[in-house]
């Protein structure tokens, strides 16, 4: 498993200079044809838009949603939760583990 | 200073009712013992306790019995508490949380939030509360939230 995590961030840093900058170029066209194409739906904080004011570390239903297969904390990037909610729902993740509602690492 | 703590405990699945017994009152004299008293058990608390499946294996154990109890106390309570959990046997995990603090802070931002509906509800010349069958119907059928992933950026 850790073998897997180093060869992956090692090769950014360790691919030649030519083959990175293809592969941005790639991802950005990806990107321009992906936004003509589809609609890309607005991403709302789902604790301010369903007023959830408590993120309780008991909801595992709750908070599993934001708990990818990996079982680490789905990025704020993806999920659209706002900061102030992100860091609760954080909070109550890392809670939710401790007492095994939820997964540290799973595959 | 009297505080809200919310105290779950993970027990052993193959820990008898005779057992669960017994921990609940050595947690009760301890809260007692430190001027503190054990909260009536909510729905929600019922509902939590019992037996769970655990998201990863503890020695072992592949289920827990889970207890929720309410506690108002102060720190030195909790310190003990703590203290003595630890070294209790037949026990998986236990966790202390303070709730008193996230309670009326979700509790001051619902009422913000009425607050300010019915204000802005009587500058629009419309009752305060909102009138059955008024507005969109909720229907959360569409916004299940468990779609993030498909719109991932890499």
């Amino acid at each position: 498993m850790a073998g897997i995590g180093r060869g992956r961030s090692g090769s950014p840093s360790g691919g030649a200079g030519g083959r990175g900058r293809a592969g941005d170029d790639k991802n950005k066209d990806g990107k321009q044809g992906q936004r003509r194409g589809l609609f890309r739906r607005r991403k709302v904080c789902k604790f301010c838009a369903d007023k959830i004011d408590d993120i309780n570390y008991k909801d595992v239903k709750l908070l599993s949603g934001f708990v990818p297969a990996r079982g680490k904390v789905l990025p704020r990037r993806i999920s659209g939760t706002c900061a102030k909610h992100q860091r609760g729902l954080r909070i109550a993740i890392v809670r939710a583990r401790q007492l095994a509602l939820l997964p540290y690492a799973s595959d | 200073m009297q505080r809200t703590y919310e105290l779950v405990y993970v027990m052993r699945p193959d820990a008898t009712e005779q057992q669960v017994a017994d921990l609940h009152t050595q947690v009760e004299a301890i809260v007692s013992r430190m001027s503190g008293t054990i909260g009536e058990k909510s729905e929600a608390a019922l509902a939590f306790s019992g037996r769970r499946r655990l998201a990863y294996e503890i020695g072992h154990h592949k289920e827990g019995l889970y207890v929720l109890e309410v506690i108002h106390g102060d720190g030195a309570l909790v310190h003990e508490l703590d203290r003595r959990l630890k070294v209790t046997e037949g026990l998986l995990r236990h966790l202390i949380v303070r709730v008193d603090e996230s309670q009326t802070k979700a509790e001051r931002a619902r009422a913000k939030r009425t607050e300010e509906s019915r204000r802005r509800r009587t500058a629009r010349g419309l009752p305060p509360d909102r009138q059955p069958g008024e507005g969109p119907q909720t229907d959360d059928s569409d916004d299940s939230g468990d779609d993030f992933g498909v719109e991932a950026e890499v």
